[in-house]
């Protein structure tokens, strides 16, 4: 009964979604405020439906209700709670009921926390959120339902993929989606701005908080599913151009891009128009990947065309957004103002060079990623882009824009000073030389390259700081002083700095692994030692053990270095017996920012067995990296300016008169 | 990245998971093997998806592997390798296509995008160029200026 009611709850979630997709609207042309609010009602009732519903999905599972066949093919009545409970969003129905329930939360938020917003801007946007949230409720609800029931229900069910039974799965999934559908909020207000015709700084300053959530959960996302996979793929490999990744690469991409351009169009009133495309392009991007790694199309044409029917209603969707807003786009834009004039050497124009070199990177992963099957479907040639393409074209596109990174921030908006900014920034650039010239002699005829990438990481990791300490006055007034001005500088500048910091530190940690790090395949033998990085490991042995719903082989090792026992590394190999499926649990210890990665390969016939060691110098950067950007974009969202209602002087002259006194 | 995952396990299913290289294919020559991995990470596994043969546990890519390390045995280049394997298993196996007429939009994209982003920034700061600059104030405006000063 209960889990029929979360399929009612659905279809009303769909009728509510439909009223909200174009009564508000009708309320904007009319200028009937009643009609308006509906919208926010509206968003607020669909938003509980939908949860409702996805509570009940997560009720079947926690008490595997195996009378539904989702349920049954992934779920089994051994599995630990917290798996039974990620299991809702690890398989496609239950992951299309989390992206709708994702995207009417956004919607809710914006009814909920848009009471400033001009009334026809937000019922429009409300609006424009039920489109989209109407056809994927659809979606779910014809070609996707993962309510269906089983009869006779089956005793026992047949597991989840134990590849996904792991607590990254249960993070991964819904920080990409809180990424992906983040977008769509700024998809709305763009859609809004060109059917409303009008568009301002409060337009943006609306959108770049949207914006900048979206991208934390989606950096977040992907950073996460990278360690997931290096991790648990028992390969040591963190980042492989798959076309899955590549689709949620692409919209981080545009959506980087889109943080800089809204940026100037809140400050300076310049690249409305080009702005306005990025939000619909970011989200289009979302939609595309949702697509690619929903329809089964990436797998292959053939397997897409066998059950063609969840690909082309998704495909219908994907044409019907990106088609009808880039038409509404091509007769509108033409309506909005171009305004706010600068020197190519300003600010702005670094913003610009950003949004270049970011999109034109977009479009490289984009056709990448596509061309194979685009030349199939055309020509029947079969061939292959896989990642020495995308190194090679992506590394070469990322060269200049990390180059530039550090002078953004340093020249002035308007027009800037390039000669005065590159001497300002003489000092991290140095250091980077300098660091990337004791890299060179460390590692003595190693890989050339190398050290410049680290170079090239450190003046972006120095080049952001100096920029703080060149607004703080540093060096040049009492430290007082400066420390009084470093504390009133906006939170943003903070949040610059930090994320364009991150970048520099995952580019030392990609560097340094790429060219650093040792690999060694060996058949070892209990007691036999072998060495990887600055040490060395012995095996002690195999040991059989038993899980809840697995039974596993561990080989255990000890880690000495200079002969003094440092640790121990278990690594192990799972057998899942309701799929009859094998996993690696790699053994990983961390030793500072560096790892030990330690996996098991077959038994050998002398009772030995093959093991690869690699050792991973700094390859915690990669993430940590990623955490710092993260950092940024939550401190930048904290900024004065972004909450709403901000402006207190008071609290400003409190903070100095603190900051005097300390 | 769950489907990366799951593809790579899927590929290796049937059988147990070993990896990719193993110690019995690894060649004496530490110069050689080096060279047999950079060749490795370029040609794709073709049971698999989007994996080297380098990555893979599939026994194709295996097969592969040893073929690269006899070619090399044999004193091949290593372009020359690539081409034989090419020749036998078709350019499906490259993953790193060839610069030809039908990848000339596939490596073309980002220069062309480049040029065109460029261009257009180009002319649209040109066409701006001129207001930034500003018109000289008509005498009629002077005077209202002076007056405007004056008062």
């Amino acid at each position: 009964m209960i889990i029929e009611l979360g399929h009612y709850a659905l279809v009303l979630a769909l009728a509510t979604a439909l009223i909200q997709a174009w009564l508000p609207i009708l309320g904007a042309r009319r200028g009937d405020r009643a009609l308006m609010e509906l919208g926010t009602s509206a968003a607020l009732a669909s938003f509980l439906l939908v949860a409702f519903s996805f509570a009940v999905l997560a009720f079947a599972y926690v008490t595997s209700d195996f009378s539904v066949k989702n349920v049954w093919e992934n779920s089994h009545s051994l599995k630990p709670l917290i798996y039974k409970i990620t299991g809702v969003w690890g398989n496609h129905e239950g992951s299309m009921l989390l992206w709708l329930l994702i995207l009417v939360f956004f919607s809710a938020l914006v009814a909920l926390f848009g009471r400033s917003l001009p009334e026809t801007l937000k019922a429009t946007v409300l609006a424009v959120q039920a489109w989209i949230a109407a056809a994927f409720a659809l979606f779910v609800l014809l070609t996707s339902n993962p309510f269906a029931r089983l009869m006779p229900a089956p005793g026992e069910g047949k597991d989840l993929n134990p590849v996904l039974q792991d607590i990254g799965l249960a993070i991964h999934p819904p920080l990409l989606y809180l990424g992906y559908v983040g977008f769509s909020v700024c998809f709305s207000f763009a859609v809004a701005a060109l059917i409303e015709g009008r568009i301002d700084a409060a337009w943006a300053r609306w959108v770049r908080p949207w914006t900048l959530a979206a991208w934390i959960f989606l950096t977040a996302g992907i950073a996460m599913g990278s360690y997931w996979a290096y991790y648990e793929l028992g390969w040591g490999g963190w980042w492989f151009w798959d076309p899955v990744e590549n689709a949620s690469f692409m919209p981080w991409l545009a959506g980087t891009a889109l943080l800089h351009s809204a940026l100037v169009m809140e400050k300076r009133e310049a690249l409305k128009i080009w702005t306005v495309l990025l939000a619909l392009m970011t989200f289009s991007l979302s939609l595309l990947g949702t697509f690619l790694v929903r329809s089964g199309v990436l797998t292959s044409v053939h397997a897409f065309a066998t059950d063609p029917t969840r690909g082309i209603f998704i495909l219908a969707i994907l044409v019907l957004f990106i088609g009808g807003a880039f038409s509404l786009f091509a007769i509108r834009a033409s309506h909005l103002k171009a305004g706010g004039i600068f020197a190519p050497i300003s600010r702005e124009g670094a913003l610009v060079l950003n949004n270049l070199i970011l999109t034109t990177a977009t479009a490289t992963v984009l056709t990448g990623t596509l061309y194979p099957l685009v030349l199939e479907a055309l020509t029947g040639d079969k061939i292959s882009v896989g990642a020495p393409f995308f190194n090679m074209t992506f590394g070469l596109l990322m060269l200049p824009l990390l180059a530039a990174v550090p002078f953004g921030p340093l020249l002035a908006w308007k027009r800037g000073d390039l000669a005065g900014a590159s001497q300002r920034l003489f000092a991290a650039a140095a250091l980077g030389l300098l660091v990337a010239g004791s890299c060179y002699y460390a590692a003595n005829g190693g890989p050339v390259l190398a050290p410049f990438g680290i170079g090239l990481g450190v003046y972006l990791i120095f080049g952001a700081v100096t920029d703080l300490v060149l607004r703080s006055g540093l060096g040049k007034v009492a430290f007082g002083v400066a420390w009084k001005r470093l504390s009133g500088l906006p939170r943003s500048a903070f949040g610059t700095a930090l994320a364009h910091i991150g970048v520099g530190i995952t580019l030392i940690g990609i560097v340094t692994v790429t060219a650093f790090e040792t690999e060694t395949v060996i058949e070892m033998k209990p007691g036999a030692t072998v060495d990887a990085g600055r040490y060395s490991l012995r095996f002690d042995g195999m040991r059989q053990g038993r899980g809840p719903n697995y039974t596993e082989e561990t080989g255990h090792f000890t880690v000495s270095r200079g002969g003094v026992t440092v640790t121990e590394i278990s690594s192990s190999k799972r057998l899942y017996p309701a799929r009859r499926m094998p996993t690696t649990e790699a053994g990983i210890r961390t030793f500072g920012l560096s790892q030990l990665y330690v996996s098991l390969g077959d038994a050998t016939n002398g009772g030995g067995i093959v093991v690869r060691i690699w050792w991973k110098p700094l390859i915690l950067c990669i993430w940590g990296g990623a955490l710092v950007m993260m950092a940024g974009g939550i401190v930048s969202l904290s900024d004065r300016r972004l909450r709403v209602g901000a402006p207190s002087r008071a609290r400003k002259s409190a903070r100095f008169a603190v900051g005097a006194a300390e | 990245m769950i489907r990366v995952v799951l593809a790579v396990f899927l590929c290796i299913a049937s059988a147990m998971p070993a990896f990719a290289v193993n110690p019995d294919e690894v060649l004496a020559d530490p110069a050689l093997e080096a060279r047999a991995r950079a060749i490795s990470a370029e040609l794709r596994c073709m049971v698999c998806q989007n994996q080297s043969i380098d990555d893979s546990n599939a026994d194709l890519a295996r097969d592969l592997r040893v073929l690269v390390r006899e070619r090399l045995m044999n004193g091949d280049t290593d372009e020359a390798v690539i081409a034989y394997v090419v020749s036998r298993y078709g350019e499906f196996v490259l993953l790193k296509p060839r610069f030809e007429i039908k990848t000339m939009v596939l490596w073309g994209m980002p220069v062309i995008l480049l040029i065109i982003g460029a261009a257009t920034l180009i002319i649209a700061a040109r066409r701006r160029g001129a207001p930034l600059a500003g018109a000289p104030l008509s005498d009629e405006e002077k005077e209202k200026l002076d007056k405007l000063l004056r008062s």
